[in-house]
C-alpha cells in the first residue's frame, strides 16, 4: 500500500493511496457534506453534495469516489461550492413534503441538519410535494415516500450488508420509487427480514418504526461499521 | 469461408449486377415505408417479372435516398442515366420498368430538386443508399463491402488499424466529438481476459433518425466496422444496444447478422483466420439515459440503466468491468472506407479539427426534410438554404437547433459559421448526433426550450438531485415565463439552475440539459423579456395566462 501526501484547504495531508479524498478529509477534520455516502456501503455519487474543486481539473469531482492521489490541490469549500450545495438542498425540500415540525425524524434527520448548518431559512423553489399514499403494512416499520430524498442508502445496505435486496428503485426522475420486491406492499414482501437495516441507515423520516415520535433517540449507525470491521479488528475474540 | 470466396461471390454480383439493363431502386427505410413505398416496390417487382422485360430489370429495396417528405422515392438507373421519382404510386410500376428497359427516363414524376440536393453533398457513411439492396449481404460485398476487414485480418496488424483511424482524425459522431482514433488505442492498450465492442445504437433525440438510416439501409456497414475495430483492439465479442422503437433497423441487423455468420464474416475464424468475433443485439426499452454510455452498459449487463461516474472511463472499466470500446453508429459506418482508402484519404475531407463527413437528418421548417451527409465545415446556411432548400411558405429563418436536447439554437448572425465541433461549441451549441431542426418566426424560442427541459425533465434518471429535481424546476420556471406569470427574479433563477446542472450533475444528460436554455437566453434573451416584462409572445405561440 502506498502513501500519497495531498493538499486539502491549502493544508498538507497525508493518506493511503486506497483512502477516497472524503475519507482523507474527515480523518483530518475537515467537514464536507454528504447524503448519499453512509460509511460500509458502496459509493453511488449521486446526491453531488460532496463535489471538490481539484486544481488543474475543469470538473468538479465528488469527494467520495475521488481517489487520494499523490499531489493533489483540493478545495472543498468555496462561494460556488457553497452556492450548488445550498441550491441542491433547497431542491431536495422542494422536491417532496419536508415539513419537520411533524416528521417523527425532527431533530434527528440528515437533511435538516444540513439546512440547519446552511442557515437556510426559506426555500426559493416552488413546493412539489406531491401526495404518495404510506405504506404500513409491514409489522414493525413505515415507509413513507413523502421524506424519501432517493439516496439509496436502504437498496444499498439490503443489498450489500443483509444480503436480500428487497429494496431497489422503480420509474424514474422525479417519479422515482422505492419500491418493495417487484412494487409490493413491504408487509407482503417474500424477501425482506425484517432486520430494520434499512430504518437505521435512512437519513430522514421516509423509513421509520412503528410507534416512534419525534425525539426519539438519534439513528444510531455505528452498526455498520462494526459489522464491517469487527472481523478485521477481532472484536469477536476474547 | 475464405477472402477468395468472398473474391468470387463479388465478381459473381457485380457481373450479375451489369448484365441488367436497369435497376430500380425503392427506398425501403421507414420514412417511406410509411408512405406506402412497399406496395410501390412489390407492383414493381410485379411489372420486372413480366414476359416482356426478360428478367432484364432488378428491383431492390434500398436505404434511405434523403428526400424524405417526397416519399416513397424510387431511383431508376440505365447505362445511361438515372432519375429519382417522387411520391411514388404502384399505378406508375410498369410505365417505370418499360422505361428502364427501353433506357429512357420519363420526365413525368421526376425529382426536380436532385441535383441540387446531393450536388453539395459527399456521400460516405451513405454511399450505397440507392445502389445495394438493404437485405442481401451480397449486394454490399459486390458493392466493395468486407474488402476493408479482408485487408484488416488478412494484410495488417491490429496496431496498423489503430493507426489508421488514428491518422483518419475521425471524431466520435454521437455528439461529444472525442477523438476515435485515441478510443481505439486506449482500449487496445488496456490489459484484460476479455475485451467488448459496443455499437450506441439508442438513437433518441428528437427529430434525429441519422443512425435509424444507417442501420435500415446499409446494416452490414456498421458490423463491418465493429468487427474491424474487435480486431483492432482484441475483442472477440460486440454488442449493438439498439433502441426498442426501431423494429425495422433490429430485424434488418438481425437478417445482416445471419448472413455474416453464415459466410464467415462473424463468428468462429472470420476469413479463415485466427481472429474471432461474433455480434449480439441488445434492445433498449425506451430509456433516452440508455444513451449515456455508462447507462447503456449498465443496461447491457441487466441492470437499471442509470449512469454511473467516470472516471473509470469505459475504455478502462466498461461492461462487466472489462475494457469497453463503445462508439455509435455512424462512428462504425466511417470504419470500412477508412481502412480501404486509408486514414490520410478520409483526413483530407472536412477541417483542420473536424475531419470527413457527417449526416444530418434535416427536420422542421425545411422544404426538403430528409437526411443529408455533408464534408464538415459547409456552412450553416449551404446546409439549410442550399441541400434543404431553404424555408417553405417565403417565411423567415429564425434559428437552427443542433445536438437535441443537449444542444442549442443557432440564430441567423450564424448561419455563416462553418459547422464543425468547435465552431458549433463557440456559439453555445453543439455538433450532436446530427438532428438539425430549422425553425421560422413562427416558433418562440421560450417555448422551444420549454419543450428540450420537458423532454430532459421525463427522461431524467432521477440518480443525481441536480437533474432530477432541477429539470422539474427549470420547467415549472419555463412554463411561468411562456405562461406569462414570470417576473424578472425567475429569470434569475432559471439561470442559477442552469448552472448547476451543467456543473453537478452526474452524467451528460444533466450536464447539457440546461443547453437549450442556455443558448437561447443568450441569443433571443429579448423574447424571454417580452414573455416577463410585456406579458407578450412576440412569435404568438404561447397563450399568456395572466398576471403573476
Amino acid at each position: 500500500m502506498a502513501v500519497t501526501t495531498l493538499t486539502i484547504d491549502g493544508t498538507p495531508v497525508s493518506a493511503r493511496d486506497d483512502q477516497t479524498i472524503l475519507d482523507v478529509a474527515r480523518e483530518h477534520g475537515i467537514h464536507i457534506p454528504t447524503l448519499c455516502h453512509v460509511p460500509g456501503l458502496s459509493e453511488v455519487g449521486a446526491c453531488r453534495l460532496c463535489l471538490v474543486e481539484i486544481a488543474g481539473s475543469p470538473k468538479l469531482q465528488p469527494a467520495c469516489l475521488t481517489p487520494a492521489t499523490e499531489g493533489l490541490d483540493v478545495t472543498t469549500r468555496s462561494e460556488r461550492l457553497d452556492g450548488y450545495r445550498r441550491q441542491i438542498v433547497e431542491l431536495l425540500l422542494a422536491e417532496r413534503n419536508h415539513v419537520c415540525s411533524v416528521c417523527v425524524a425532527n431533530t434527528r434527520c440528515d437533511l435538516q441538519d444540513l439546512a440547519v448548518a446552511m442557515e437556510l431559512h426559506h426555500v426559493r423553489y416552488e413546493h412539489q410535494a406531491p401526495a404518495f399514499a404510506l405504506d404500513a403494512s409491514h409489522d414493525r416499520f413505515v415507509l413513507d415516500h413523502n421524506r424519501c430524498i432517493l439516496c439509496t442508502r436502504c437498496v444499498r445496505v439490503c443489498d450489500e450488508i443483509e444480503g436480500a435486496h428487497t429494496w431497489d428503485v422503480m420509474a424514474r426522475g422525479g417519479e422515482s420509487r422505492i419500491v418493495a420486491d417487484m412494487n409490493q406492499p413491504w408487509g407482503a414482501s417474500a424477501s425482506c427480514t425484517s432486520c430494520g437495516k434499512c430504518v437505521r441507515v435512512c437519513p430522514t423520516g421516509a423509513l421509520f418504526e412503528k410507534g416512534t415520535t419525534a425525539g426519539s433517540p438519534r439513528k444510531d449507525r455505528s452498526f455498520l461499521t462494526y459489522l464491517k470491521t469487527a472481523r478485521e479488528r477481532k472484536l469477536w475474540i476474547r | 469461408m475464405a477472402a477468395e470466396d468472398v473474391d468470387a461471390i463479388r465478381g459473381r454480383e457485380s457481373a450479375a449486377w451489369d448484365a441488367h439493363r436497369g435497376r430500380i431502386a425503392v427506398c425501403t427505410a421507414a420514412g417511406c415505408l410509411s408512405s406506402g413505398a412497399a406496395a410501390v416496390k412489390e407492383a414493381l417487382v410485379d411489372a420486372a417479372r413480366t414476359a416482356s422485360t426478360n428478367g432484364s430489370v432488378r428491383v431492390v429495396g434500398t436505404g434511405c435516398l434523403g428526400l424524405c417528405h417526397a416519399g416513397p422515392l424510387v431511383r431508376v438507373d440505365t447505362a445511361t442515366e438515372h432519375a429519382l421519382y417522387e411520391r411514388a404510386t404502384p399505378g406508375v410500376a410498369p410505365a417505370l420498368v418499360c422505361a428502364a428497359v427501353a433506357g429512357a427516363l420519363p420526365r413525368e414524376g421526376r425529382n426536380d430538386d436532385e441535383a441540387a440536393f446531393f450536388a453539395p453533398q459527399q456521400r460516405i457513411v451513405l454511399a450505397n443508399a440507392g445502389r445495394i439492396d438493404s437485405e442481401r449481404v451480397e449486394d454490399y460485398i459486390a458493392a466493395g463491402g468486407y474488402r476493408a476487414l479482408q485487408q484488416a485480418v488478412g494484410e495488417m496488424t491490429p496496431p496498423d488499424v489503430v493507426q489508421q483511424i488514428v491518422a483518419s482524425g475521425l471524431r466520435g459522431r454521437g455528439g461529444g466529438g472525442y477523438p476515435t482514433g485515441l478510443k481505439w488505442s486506449t482500449v487496445a492498450k488496456a490489459d484484460g481476459p476479455a475485451k467488448y465492442v459496443i455499437c450506441n445504437a439508442d438513437e433518441g433525440d428528437p427529430g434525429a433518425f441519422m443512425d435509424r438510416s444507417v442501420l435500415e439501409g446499409d446494416p452490414h456497414r456498421v458490423l463491418e466496422g465493429m468487427t474491424i475495430a474487435g480486431y483492432a483492439v482484441g475483442a472477440e465479442q460486440g454488442f449493438i444496444y439498439v433502441r426498442g422503437e426501431y423494429p425495422l433497423a433490429i430485424s434488418r441487423l438481425k437478417t445482416a447478422i445471419k448472413q455474416a455468420e453464415r459466410l464467415q464474416l462473424l463468428g468462429h475464424r472470420i476469413l479463415d483466420s485466427a481472429f474471432n468475433f461474433r455480434i449480439d443485439l441488445r434492445i433498449g426499452a425506451g430509456a433516452f439515459v440508455c444513451g449515456e454510455e455508462t447507462a447503456l452498459i449498465a443496461s447491457i449487463e441487466g441492470r437499471r440503466g442509470t449512469p454511473r461516474p467516470r472516471p473509470p472511463f469505459p475504455a478502462e472499466r466498461g461492461l462487466w468491468d472489462r475494457p469497453t470500446l463503445i462508439n455509435n453508429v455512424e462512428t462504425f459506418a466511417n470504419v470500412p472506407p477508412i481502412v480501404t482508402r486509408g486514414g490520410d484519404w478520409y483526413a483530407s475531407i472536412g477541417t483542420a479539427r473536424s475531419k470527413g463527413t457527417k449526416v444530418f437528418a434535416l427536420a422542421g421548417a425545411i422544404a426538403r426534410t430528409g437526411l443529408i451527409e455533408v464534408p464538415m465545415g459547409l456552412t450553416l446556411r449551404q446546409i439549410i438554404f442550399d441541400v434543404g432548400g431553404g424555408i417553405p411558405g417565403g417565411r423567415a429563418f429564425k434559428a437552427a437547433q443542433t445536438g437535441g436536447p443537449s444542444g442549442g439554437c443557432i440564430p441567423a448572425d450564424h448561419l455563416d459559421l462553418p459547422v464543425d465541433y468547435e465552431s458549433l461549441a463557440g456559439i453555445g451549441s453543439i455538433m450532436g448526433s446530427g438532428g438539425l431542426i430549422v425553425m421560422d418566426d413562427t416558433s418562440c424560442m421560450v417555448d422551444v426550450a420549454r419543450f428540450f427541459m420537458e423532454f430532459c425533465r421525463e427522461e431524467s434518471c432521477g440518480k443525481c438531485i441536480p437533474c432530477r429535481a432541477g429539470t422539474v424546476q427549470m420547467h415549472g420556471l419555463l412554463t411561468k415565463i411562456t405562461d406569462g406569470r414570470a417576473d424578472e427574479r425567475d429569470l434569475l433563477l432559471l439561470e442559477q439552475l442552469g448552472e448547476l446542472l451543467t456543473r453537478t450533475s452526474l452524467c451528460g444528460l444533466g450536464q447539457t440539459a440546461a443547453n437549450p436554455v442556455k443558448s437561447t437566453l443568450r441569443h433571443f434573451r429579448g423574447e424571454y423579456l417580452a414573455h416577463i416584462v410585456d406579458r407578450r409572445c412576440p412569435a404568438g405561440v404561447c397563450r399568456m395566462k395572466g398576471a403573476p
